[in-house]
Order: C-alpha cells, then structure tokens, then sequence
C-alpha cells in the first residue's frame, strides 16, 4: 500500500506538514517495497479555493491508500473518504517519525475532518 | 446614468455618501445596496420592508444511475466544484460558480442542474428613493450572483446608485461593471490612501471614469490630497471631520436631514458626477 505523508522536505527526515490542502509536497511512501517519492502540491498551494480538493485529487491519482497529516478540512476529506483513502492525524515532528508511528499502530484512523472549512 | 460608490477600505462612509446622495439628487432615483453580506442603507432609509423574493443559483445534481465516472465534469470544473475519485461526482455546492459546464460536457447526460438558494433580494420605497437590497444567506460564499439579481431590479429612467461592498474582489466588480461613473470614498489617512491606491487600480483596470470624496477632512494627514493631486483625480467632495455627523451617525439619521447645511454639499456632488456622465438629469 501507498501512504501519503504532508511535508516540506523530501525525505523521510523531512518535517511533517500539519496541513494537508496547503502542503508544498507530498511523500508517497510504497510500504511493500520501501520506496518513497514526491508528489508537488503546486496546484493545492496556489487555490485561493479549493486546496484541500485538489490536493486530494492530486494524492488519489497518485494511488494512495492512507493519508498522514496534521490536519485535514472537511472537503479534502470528504474527496479522500469516497476515493476510500484513510486519514490518520498525526504531531510528529518529522515523515521517518510519522512513518514509524503509523508501523506501530500508534496511529487513529480519522472518521471525520478535524479542522473547519473556510468556505462554505 | 448608473454611478457606483466604492472604497478600498471599510468604514470610509460608502453608505453615507450613497444614501445622503440618493436623497439630495433632486428627482427620484433608484438606490441598489449591493453590500450583500451587511446591507444597511435601509436603516438610514427607512420605509417599509418590501417582499423578500429568493434567489436561487443552479448547482449540478448528479443521477448516479447514468454516470460512469468518466471524470469529464471535474476535468471541465475549474473551481473543483464536482470532483471524481470514486464512482460518482462529489458536488461542493459553496465551491460551484453556476456555470452549468459540468451539464454540458457530461458525455452520459448524468448531470442536471438544480436550485440551490443564496440569498434574497427586497425592494422598498423610502420618500424619493427606491431602494433594492440584497441580502446573503448565512455560510454562503457565491456572493456575486445575488449582486447580479439586485442589479436585475434596475429600471430604465430614474438614475442609478449603487452602493458597493469594500474591497476589490470579485462582489466590487460585479457592482462597478457597467456604471458610467465610480465614487471612490476614502479618509485622510494612510489607511484611506493605501486601500484607496488599491481601489483606483480596480476602476482604471475596469476603465471606468472616477473621482474621489474625502470624508472626516481635518483627521490624519494630506497625502490622500497630496496623490491625488500627482494622479491628476479629482476631488469632488470633502465632507469635514464634524462630531454632529458622527452624532447624526450613530443614530441611523441621514446627514442631510440632521445637518441640513451639508444638503448643498450632497446636491453639488449629484451635479459633478450629472457634468462628468454629461447628462441633465
């Protein structure tokens, strides 16, 4: 399975992003294979509406199967929840961390978005 | 003649020039409160409430049973207004500009456009000005439609002020599209001239003829008089920094019958705006 971490960086040493929609990148990291690569969030970064939508768009494309993140509003996660992506909040400091949190099982699935939208 | 009040910066007194104006003006004249997310040109107006009648914009409703997920629609939809991920089209219906693409690209014919309400719109009559108000509902974003249903009430011969939000998005340009003059009001400050600054680029990007009121002249400093003067803008109006409008203000009375020595300022900023539109009346 992908897993999907919001970051600054591009590494596992990076920092994790505690915006999903805002994110400047995602690490989709393949748990089978142990591999990562990165995913831009320029589109996300540059709605004046709308990040979160498209920034889930963009990670379902990507075919992940879980979403880490500090924070996810509630259209993004409405976009996840339907492309049947899991959401899991998380405050560690860095993607190795959050990675390490989530093999442990440290981690709870998100049933509904944690933070308010901006919009309507 | 259509003329629209504007600002950069909230609290300029928009509204008071707009209804000080609409009541000075000498004939009847039609008054459009296009501040859709505050109205309140009625509480210095007054009259008696009109009919509220809804406005309603066309949103997509996707028949589940006809759509196979092709993704067109959310390809088309620049504001991710209809996204596919699953096997059907998620519709956000505050992110939706009305624009009925979705409908026409739909290569299934899945997708029919629906009502959804933003708001309603009332016309009152208060002495000499009919005034039409928009007013949005709570937790609606889509604000320039409602501006477009007020300025449907527009009549053809009586004159036209519509009263802006502030700012310079996208419910100003809905308001200031199509008017022959702009009134730009601002204060003496550096905030006044900042968003002033702001609200000049707006009309000339617009290509609109302006001119500036200054209101509470004798508060803060000269440099909005200073810039206009480098710009070449006109000043049309100061009102003066006078504790009895503030007074008059502050108990929702219009300047021109509280203070009616301002009346004259009002009826000569209605001729300079009648001299730059050129018309009689």
């Amino acid at each position: 399975m992908n897993i999907v971490f919001s970051t600054s960086g591009d590494s596992l040493d990076a920092p994790l992003d505690a915006r999903f929609g805002r994110a400047p990148k995602f690490l989709l990291y393949d748990l089978e294979a142990g591999l990562a690569r990165l995913i831009d969030n320029k589109e996300g970064r540059a709605a004046s509406q709308g990040a979160g939508i498209q920034a889930a768009e963009s990670v379902a494309r990507a075919g992940a199967g879980a979403v880490v993140t500090g924070h996810c509003g509630p259209k993004a996660f409405a976009v996840l929840r339907t492309a049947g992506i899991k959401v899991y909040s998380c405050r560690a400091a860095t993607v190795g961390e959050a990675l390490a949190q989530y093999r442990s099982g440290a981690l709870v699935e998100q049933t509904e978005a944690d933070v308010a939208g901006h919009h309507a | 003649m259509k003329v629209a009040i504007a600002s950069g910066k909230g609290g300029t007194g928009k509204t008071t020039v707009a209804v000080n104006l609409a009541r000075a003006w000498g004939v009847p004249v039609q008054l459009l409160d296009c501040d859709v997310e505050e109205p309140n040109a009625h509480l210095f107006l007054g009259g008696e409430p009109g009919n509220e009648v809804p406005v309603f914009i066309k949103i997509p409703s996707v028949d589940e049973a006809l759509c196979d997920a092709c993704g067109e629609c959310g390809r088309f939809c620049e504001f991710h207004a209809i996204v596919v991920v699953g096997k059907a089209p998620l519709v956000f219906p505050g992110m939706c500009h009305a624009c009925g693409g979705c409908a026409k690209v739909c290569p299934r014919g899945a997708i029919r456009e629906v009502d959804e309400r933003i708001g309603v719109v009332e016309t009152r009559k208060a002495g000499t000005v009919s005034l039409t108000l928009g007013r949005l509902d709570v937790g609606v974003s889509m604000a320039p439609p409602l501006v477009h249903a007020v300025r449907k009430q527009i009549r053809e011969g009586s004159p036209v002020i519509l009263d802006a939000p502030a700012g310079t998005s996208c419910t100003v340009v809905a308001t200031l599209r199509e008017t022959d003059f702009v009134v730009l009001v601002t204060e003496p400050t550096p905030f006044g001239l900042h968003d002033l600054t702001l609200a000049v680029d707006l009309v000339r990007e617009l290509r609109l003829p302006f001119g500036v009121v200054v209101n509470r002249v004798g508060v803060g400093d000269d440099r909005v008089h200073a810039w206009c003067r480098k710009e070449g803008i006109e000043i049309l109006l100061e009102i003066p920094d006078d504790r009895r409008i503030a007074e008059g203000y502050a108990r929702g009375r219009l300047l021109v019958d509280a203070l009616p020595e301002y009346a004259g300022l009002f009826r000569s900023l209605a001729g300079s705006i009648r001299a730059r539109v050129g018309v009689a009346a």
